[in-house]
């Protein structure tokens, strides 16, 4: 069987898990399976046929597995929505929509060869710094909850650190590629740029208070330099600079100062100062009420789980009990609705799509392909693990989106690009000579 | 580069089965230390889907907290209701959504939710949801007396206090009743009105379950405990003679007796505790020291938090107290005997920590685990739980417990407690006055049994506190002890 009839084959599994869940929604809202979910279900299942005919004729030897899984993640994050909030539901959808039309244009455009990205370098290089910062030009940004991701362009909102992250992996593939055998030699007016690169990502914690971010950019400049020049002490550097840069501004700075006392102490036996309201309260009621009731969320799922629409996510009187539900702890509704095992089946989507990326990046034959494709899937995996760990309090919580899942435009948009880079990417590695 | 991206391969799918480890960890291992937070509103909230078992009183058989279904957003949901309101909310406790849990509603919940997963229990749950049909909780039945209760509450009535009846031969609590009470109905949406409550006492703390959670100054009912040390040391018999001058010197200071215009003479032990002469027992106490009464007193369960079922934080250790907290002398000189033995030095007791100790006493000093609850029985009629008496441990020796009895009868028969005699039963009772100092603020106490005769066990223990009172323990609280013990022992003899 070749890749494209098992990608159409994942396809169709998909579309039916996206029906079956879609189904059992409405039947626990409604008690009745309606004709809306059908309907949903088969545009959906539609959107992906079409997107599979666009990889038939641009990319035919692309991996088979990472639309199909695409597929199933997407569906996670529109069930989930529809389920939270129907209309978030429905522009969640449109948001999937562009996003498969972002990917065919992507694949269409850079069909004959992607690799003239490279030339383009230095020019993404900036483009992801300016990105970066420009939530904190006056004017242009918005605080949410106190860290400035925003970017409000006319109606629209956009998250630009989702687009520069691929503007910056792209940079760092071209740049690497070219500089890999001076860097490995260690000498330390290479480093300059990198350097610089440090200096950003302390920058960007500073203008914007968004550790995530920050932790996600790092992460993957010294993944991708440590694959260009195989120096694990540079990673050990690089991440002893992070470490004592961020301590620096942990004392420094209060938001991240509470996020981290947050993380360290979300339960208190005493009542402390709250900063919300100026009084003496538990701060399981009042810092770290999010972080606290998405843990019950989760608890609440156990093994099996509610079943899906049968969670509890707001109180008898409708009020809701988790802040940011459908952006940052879509993950803590997925584990109480589907219990362990759907969470771990969800994960367990992300461990396959990670593995592909990596083979790809492996069966890659030029430095710029398989930097691009390991960057790229590693990113994927760093993102997952920083705002799934934050909502598991392995790390600190910080705002930043599910890949496919969480309800944002500019994720989706920016992921669906990640995923037409694969495919092109091993489009490329698997073509016969 | 192969080699690295292989690393890096590994490092990433580490990073991802990190999640699925944590995800495990918080739905299984900690899962259920989170259902317990109070805080927990998710848990709390999806608790409302279950059809909460119900609580009954034991005799009469009523409803105390039933269900009212209400459709909320497609899901039936199911509140609470307590069809007798203030009558018995310190121990049922009442169970909302915005004020969390407080007495069984807590403490019984994953009985009540039919939580108590065990693998028939489990399957049929498991069956229900499938179905669809909400889940059916256990019913409680309490051990409670109902119209004893409510005799309680009345004489109570505007005073704050509490009345702990108990049978001592088996633990069971027959009524537990603490003034000023509350309406549990009006806590999810009115919560204000509660917090108006007004009382002969400051604050009024309706909330507070003062039957077992609330300390007081035991008087001269901790000369229970002194006389029963007393035998126990084998240094005094109920005959031992004493001369009472109407005082007693304590680190050079005179103690006075309640009444010093009237000194007793020469009195015997009996005769001491019968009609309450401080002197007597203050030097019992200096002559004893500290730590054997306060050994003794651990015999009768002061120290630990007595074992009812209702949550731990609603039920207080009794014993000296510091700054505070529950301290225990490291040595006899740190505390001052003299005064300890008639119940004074800060030492803080509960009322249902005296009802166990006049229990005890009743039945030849077996020191029986208090109950709350009778059975507790499952949806389809199954019983899942049935408390059995059980023995914490024989207090004094049987001897030791029947001479204090005998003391304690003669007080009722003509010492302090005479307004507590019942005809046809032979009560045995002591009377405490923690005087405060100040006027109108005195702690007023009574404790006693009744049996049918001398020669039976003890059918009935009883304890009764109130507080800011002018008057004595046997004057105010003991009539009230009269008037509860006889609800219940005439009930008997006409069911």
């Amino acid at each position: 069987m070749t890749a494209r009839n098992r990608e159409l084959g994942g396809v169709l599994v998909a579309g039916l898990i996206a029906g079956t869940a879609l189904a059992s929604v409405t039947i626990a809202r409604e008690s009745e399976i309606s004709a809306s979910a059908a309907s949903y279900a088969a545009v959906f299942l539609g959107l992906y046929l079409a997107a599979h005919i666009v990889v038939r004729h641009t990319a035919p030897y692309a991996d088979g597995a990472l639309l199909p899984l695409t597929a199933v993640l997407t569906a996670f994050g529109l069930v989930l929505n529809y389920r939270l909030e129907p209309d978030d539901g429905g522009r969640q959808a449109l948001w999937v929509l562009i996003g498969l039309g972002v990917f065919a244009a992507t694949l269409i455009a850079l069909r004959h060869d992607y690799r003239v990205l490279e030339s383009y370098r230095y020019l993404f290089g900036v483009a992801a710094v300016l990105l970066l910062l420009l939530p904190s030009v006056p004017g242009l940004g918005e605080r949410v909850n106190g860290v400035k991701l925003w970017v409000d362009v006319g109606p629209l909102q956009f998250q630009p650190g989702e687009l520069a992250k691929i503007f910056l992996i792209l940079f760092l593939a071209g740049y690497l590629r070219e500089k890999r055998e001076v860097l490995a030699q260690g000498r330390l007016k290479d480093f300059g740029p990198l350097l610089a690169i440090w200096g950003a990502a302390m920058l960007v914690i500073v203008q914007t208070n968004d550790l995530g971010s920050a932790l996600l950019n790092f992460g993957i400049f010294l993944a991708m330099l440590y694959v260009a020049t195989g120096r694990a002490l540079f990673v050990a550097a690089g991440l002893a600079l992070f470490v004592g840069g961020a301590a620096l501004l942990y004392n420094a700075l209060d938001r991240v100062h509470e996020r981290v006392t947050i993380w360290l102490q979300p339960w208190t036996e005493e009542r402390v100062l709250c900063a919300l309201n100026g009084k003496l309260e538990f701060r399981q009621d009042c810092a770290s009420y999010q972080l606290v009731k998405s843990l019950y969320s989760i608890a609440n799922g156990g093994f099996g789980g509610t079943g899906l629409g049968e969670g509890t996510f707001t109180s008898t009187d409708g009020a809701e009990l988790i802040p940011a539900l459908r952006t940052d702890f879509i993950y803590s509704a997925i584990a109480q609705e589907l219990g362990l095992i759907g969470a771990a089946a969800l994960l367990l989507c992300y461990m396959v799509f990670v593995a592909r990326g990596m083979r790809i990046a492996l069966r890659a034959d030029d430095g710029f392909s398989k930097l691009l494709a390991a960057g790229l899937t590693f990113g994927f995996a760093l993102q997952t693990f920083v705002i799934v760990g934050g909502v598991l309090r392995i790390v600190p919580l910080t705002g930043i989106t599910l890949p496919f899942v969480s309800y944002g435009g500019t994720s989706i948009v920016a992921n669906f690009l990640l995923l037409a880079g694969l495919l092109l990417l091993s489009n490329r590695a698997n073509s016969p000579p | 580069m192969n080699r690295q991206i292989v690393r890096l391969t590994y490092v990433a799918l580490g990073l991802v089965g990190v999640l699925v480890v944590m995800t495990t960890y918080w739905q299984t291992w900690a899962a259920a230390g989170l259902a317990d937070r109070q805080d927990n509103a998710i848990k709390r909230v999806a608790e409302f889907s279950v059809d909460r078992g119900l609580i009954f009183s034991w005799k009469p058989r009523k409803r105390l907290a039933r269900n009212i279904e209400r459709d909320v957003e497609q899901r039936t949901l199911f509140f609470r209701r307590y069809p007798y309101g203030p009558l018995a909310p310190h121990l049922v406790g009442y169970s909302t959504v915005g004020r969390s849990r407080t007495g069984l509603e807590r403490s019984l919940n994953d009985y009540l939710t039919s939580s108590n997963a065990n693998l028939s229990t489990l399957v049929d749950k498991a069956l229900d949801e499938l179905r669809g049909k909400p889940v059916e909780g256990n019913d409680v039945v309490t051990t409670l007396d109902l119209d004893a209760q409510e005799v309680a509450l009345e004489q109570l009535g505007t005073r704050c206090g509490a009345v702990v009846v108990l049978d001592p031969r088996t633990g069971k609590v027959r009524v537990m009743a603490s003034t000023p009470t509350f309406d549990p109905n009006l806590v999810e949406n009115d919560f204000a009105q509660i917090e108006r409550i007004e009382a002969d006492c400051r604050p009024a703390a309706p909330l507070l379950n003062r039957a077992s959670a609330g300390l007081y100054v035991p008087g001269s009912t901790f000369k229970v405990i002194t006389a029963a040390a007393a035998l126990e040391s084998k240094k005094f018999t109920p005959e031992s003679s004493f001369v009472d001058p109407g005082y007693c010197t304590v680190y050079g200071k005179r103690v006075n007796n309640f009444d010093t215009s009237s000194p007793f003479g020469t009195v015997d032990l009996v005769t001491a505790l019968a009609y309450s002469v401080n002197s007597v027992f203050c030097n019992i106490g200096k002559a004893l020291g500290a730590k054997r009464i306060l050994d003794t007193s651990k015999r009768f369960g002061f120290y630990e938090p007595q074992p009812l079922e209702t949550p731990a934080d609603e039920r207080a250790p009794s014993g000296l107290y510091r700054n505070g907290r529950l301290y225990y002398p490291k040595l006899d000189s740190d505390v001052d005997a003299g005064r300890m033995a008639f119940g004074q030095e800060r030492m803080l007791v509960t009322p249902l920590q005296m009802a166990m100790v006049a229990g005890a006493i009743g039945v030849g000093g077996r020191l029986m685990e208090p109950r709350a609850v009778d059975k507790i029985v499952g949806p389809g009629g199954k019983i899942l739980l049935r408390q059995r008496p059980a023995l914490i441990r024989q207090a004094v020796s049987r001897e030791t417990a029947d001479a204090v009895a005998a003391m304690m009868r003669l007080g009722v028969e003509r010492g302090t407690g005479t307004a507590a005699q019942l005809p046809g039963y032979s009560v045995g009772g002591k009377t405490g006055t923690g005087e405060t100092g100040v006027p109108g603020a005195n702690t007023t106490w009574f404790i006693a049994f009744a049996s049918r005769d001398e020669a039976r066990p003890a059918e009935l223990a009883i304890a009764v506190v109130l507080q800011n009172q002018s008057g004595t323990g046997g004057a105010t609280a003991a009539p009230i002890a009269r008037a509860v013990m006889q609800a219940i022992l005439s009930e008997r003899e006409n069911p």
